[in-house]
């Protein structure tokens, strides 16, 4: 069993990496990629939120900027989006001749490479910076991140000539290694991409959760004022982790532009930003594993009735916000193992093995020796 | 310069409504730290209501639609307030200290009322009052007898699927039958037609047209304002009101009921945004979509003026009115055309709706770094530190 648990991690990448391409075809293939991408920005939201206690209604911000400058940088390498002078064809619609200065460092890959997450950093940074400066928290930071999204949203929607705006960026009619961008064995390919990326993001949460760093942030999610007049400096905790909410946002959104084909002012919009929230509401905050079966299981949900009744799906998906929150504060994830399903069985008669008390395996401590006794 | 002032008239018009619909926010989350994000929904249904009563006194037509819009305005507050209540004494009250949560439910809330006014139908609108009531009483039914047992949690939640099941079937079979399944208003914009009277200039003041329409909203915000004072600084329930906003233990202590003082401020809350609604509807059509476009705006008034004090809702709703309607217009290139030719461009870059909000969020930020808790914050012991 315990070796089965070690294993199941694996067993299951393999599974996504090599079993899911042959048996799925390529619609359902590319759907998956993007759930898998989008598992990447709940993992984000995760870190600050069931973390750190941060929600952030924001995280759309850097999630579409990690899609623009991948978009763009297709769109500024393939030979058929081309105009005139070189730039895309969409400058022209708008009288632009002249590649705005600040889209220049995306003709080269590297640099590309480098912006999709340095962008999101930068923003993150900044944003977080100003707002924790001022002990900002709550409902506070939750609604000032959202009109920060509103403010980015309004911005991207109104700049035709900068951005192409409310058009957003298209991708699939894009070249990369001489290859369609939208064609299936692109997307194939950026699948499996997905699936390496998503588990690189997973350690990178496991490493900032764990240790001393993990231990302060679930502190300053706890009770922040106590771990203020204990001597800690609570706002480079914060920023830092917002920072890297932000870059991992920032990967997530350059992976689901590419496989969803565009990019636009409406992965700003604040609907998505919440529903990445309840994306991590349903699978479980507050581990790591919850978020990535949140993201898949509700966008897979959200897939079959869009497909089946598609004016059902907002119904069913404030009925999900409102059950989630009031009779799954944990999540599917967290149910589980606070055992949900045993206290499920115990109701209907079944009784759960119970150990024997006290265990004689291992000593009792008296709780007047010290144990901290918690306040509540 | 005319065109300047009644720029600022028009900020003025946009900011009262603002105003109504964030002190309803700012009561709410003074009182209980709950910020509704459903509030937009309730401004939305109240310029519903509005459309339905329009459309009553409309075929009566002559002087009794000349005065609906009245009858409009109490018929808006009234149906959002019992909304308001009925959400608190379902939802909001289980969630009481998980302001996070509550953030995140209210959301489903406005989902769902979103999806509703879009796809409502006469069907529809039996299948799920038959499902509550099927619930209600299997839940009455069943309770009695076994309330006690360590499963009835999980039977009341087989019970209410089984009822919604029913509700969706009933639904689905009256959606065949033509009448009952035309949708109420449909996903479309709706247009509400201006009384006479508000129609067309009230009169100059220094050559500048008085447009009615916008006087009247804010001498409506102007006087539910006033009578808002009036019924916190005056009335019983204003003052049990304002103690529990101060210290709900100790008022909880002195025999204050928090839970119908909870209630009452969250059904006062969502009826001012009712009105609120209403009064949009005056300035141009409304669409399903209404609360999405006003509710940042009502939550900036809240970062910005601070609760718990309404003079710091005033201000701010009525500045951040001003400054979106002034910088947006560009009538601060018509006003100075003088301008150096590098100001105008920052100014002409700035120059539309979209844009002018984005500054807007700029200043706000700024500000909040030398005030963090917004103009006129909480003062006293139970602020958390």
């Amino acid at each position: 069993m315990k070796l089965f648990r070690r294993l199941l991690p694996w067993i299951l990448l393999a599974f996504a990496f090599f079993i899911l391409p042959v048996i799925l075809d390529d619609f359902r293939l590319n759907l998956f990629g993007r759930y898998f991408s989008l598992a990447i920005t709940a993992l984000a939201i995760d870190l600050i939120w069931g973390y750190t206690g941060l929600l952030s209604l924001g995280q759309g911000i850097f999630f579409s900027l990690g899609g623009y400058a991948a978009a763009m940088y297709l769109m500024l390498n393939t030979k058929s989006e081309a105009g005139g002078n070189g730039i895309p064809k969409f400058f022209e619609n708008y009288g632009v001749d002249q590649l705005p200065f600040f889209w220049q460092p995306f003709w080269s890959p590297i640099s590309t490479l480098i912006l999709i997450w340095l962008i999101p950093a930068v923003v993150a940074g900044l944003v977080g910076y100003l707002i924790f400066r001022n002990r900002i928290k709550g409902v506070y930071f939750s609604i000032i991140t959202q009109a920060a999204l509103m403010v980015f949203y309004h911005f991207f929607n109104g700049q035709q000539k900068l951005i192409n705006g409310t058009n957003g960026l298209k991708t699939s009619t894009t070249e990369l290694f001489g290859m369609l961008v939208g064609s299936a064995d692109m997307q194939g390919w950026l699948y499996r991409l997905t699936v390496l990326l998503l588990p690189l993001a997973f350690l990178v949460c496991r490493y900032f959760t764990s240790g001393r760093f993990g231990d302060a942030l679930i502190a300053i999610r706890d009770d922040e004022t106590r771990l203020r007049f204990t001597g800690y400096n609570t706002v480079p905790f914060k920023t830092i982790v917002f920072i890297v909410a932000g870059i991992l946002c920032g990967i997530s959104g350059a992976l689901y532009t590419v496989q969803s084909g565009i990019v636009s002012p409406q992965y700003m919009s604040i609907a998505m930003s919440i529903e990445m929230v309840i994306w991590v509401a349903v699978g479980g905050r507050g581990s790591l594993v919850g978020p990535i079966i949140g993201a898949v299981l509700v966008n897979y949900l959200r897939s079959l009735v869009s497909e089946a009744l598609p004016e059902m799906w907002l119904f069913v998906q404030g009925a999900l916000f409102i059950f989630v929150v009031v009779l799954m504060p944990d999540g599917i994830y967290g149910w589980f193992t606070k055992g949900g399903f045993s206290k499920l069985l115990a109701a209907f008669g079944i009784a759960p093995k119970t150990p024997i008390y006290p265990r004689l395996d291992r000593e009792v401590v008296p709780v007047s020796e010290g144990r901290a006794i918690s306040k509540d | 310069m005319e065109l300047f002032f009644s720029q600022i008239l028009d900020g003025l018009s946009i900011g009262s409504v603002l105003l109504v619909s964030a002190t309803g926010l700012a009561i709410v989350f003074g009182l209980m730290g709950v910020i509704n994000l459903a509030h937009g929904e309730f401004m939305m249904l109240g310029a519903y209501v509005t459309f339905v009563v329009q459309s009553i006194f409309k075929p009566m037509g002559g002087v009794l639609f000349e005065l609906y819009f009245p009858i409009a305005l109490v018929a808006s507050f009234l149906v959002t307030a019992l909304v308001g209540v009925l959400l608190e004494k379902t939802l909001i009250r289980q969630l009481y200290g998980r302001p996070l949560e509550t953030l995140l439910a209210t959301w489903g809330v406005s989902l769902i009322l979103v999806q509703l006014v879009r796809s409502v139908t006469t069907a529809m609108m039996l299948g799920i009052v038959s499902a509550v009531l099927l619930g209600l009483l299997a839940l009455r039914f069943v309770a009695a007898k076994v309330a006690d047992r360590p499963f009835f949690p999980y039977l009341r939640g087989v019970l209410w699927a089984a009822a919604l099941a029913i509700g969706l079937a009933i639904n689905a079979a009256l959606a065949n039958i033509r009448p009952l399944a035309n949708a109420w208003f449909g996903p479309r914009n709706i247009d509400v037609t201006a009384p006479r009277w508000l129609q067309g200039s009230w009169g100059k003041i220094a050559g500048i047209e008085l447009p009615g329409i916008r006087i009247f909203i804010i001498l409506l915000s102007a006087v539910l304002l006033l009578s808002m004072l009036w019924f916190l600084r005056q009335s019983v329930w204003g003052l049990r009101m304002r103690a529990v906003t101060q210290n709900r233990q100790m008022s909880n202590c002195l025999g204050i009921p928090t839970d119908r003082v909870d209630s009452i401020t969250f059904g006062i809350g969502s009826g001012l945004a009712g009105v609120a609604g209403a009064g949009i509807t005056l300035l141009g059509s409304v669409g399903p979509n209404l609360g999405a476009s006003y509710i940042v705006s009502c939550f900036m008034v809240i970062v910005l003026g601070g609760v718990g004090n309404l003079t710091g809702t005033v201000i701010a709703s009525l500045l951040l009115g001003i400054l979106q309607s002034v910088i947006g217009s560009g009538s601060i290139l018509i006003a100075f055309p003088n301008l150096p030719a590098s100001v105008k461009g920052v100014v002409e870059f700035f120059a539309t709706t979209s844009m002018s909000l984005v500054l807007v969020f700029i200043f706000i930020i700024a500000f909040l770094q030398f005030r963090p808790n917004g103009m006129f914050p909480q003062k006293g012991r139970s602020v958390e530190a």
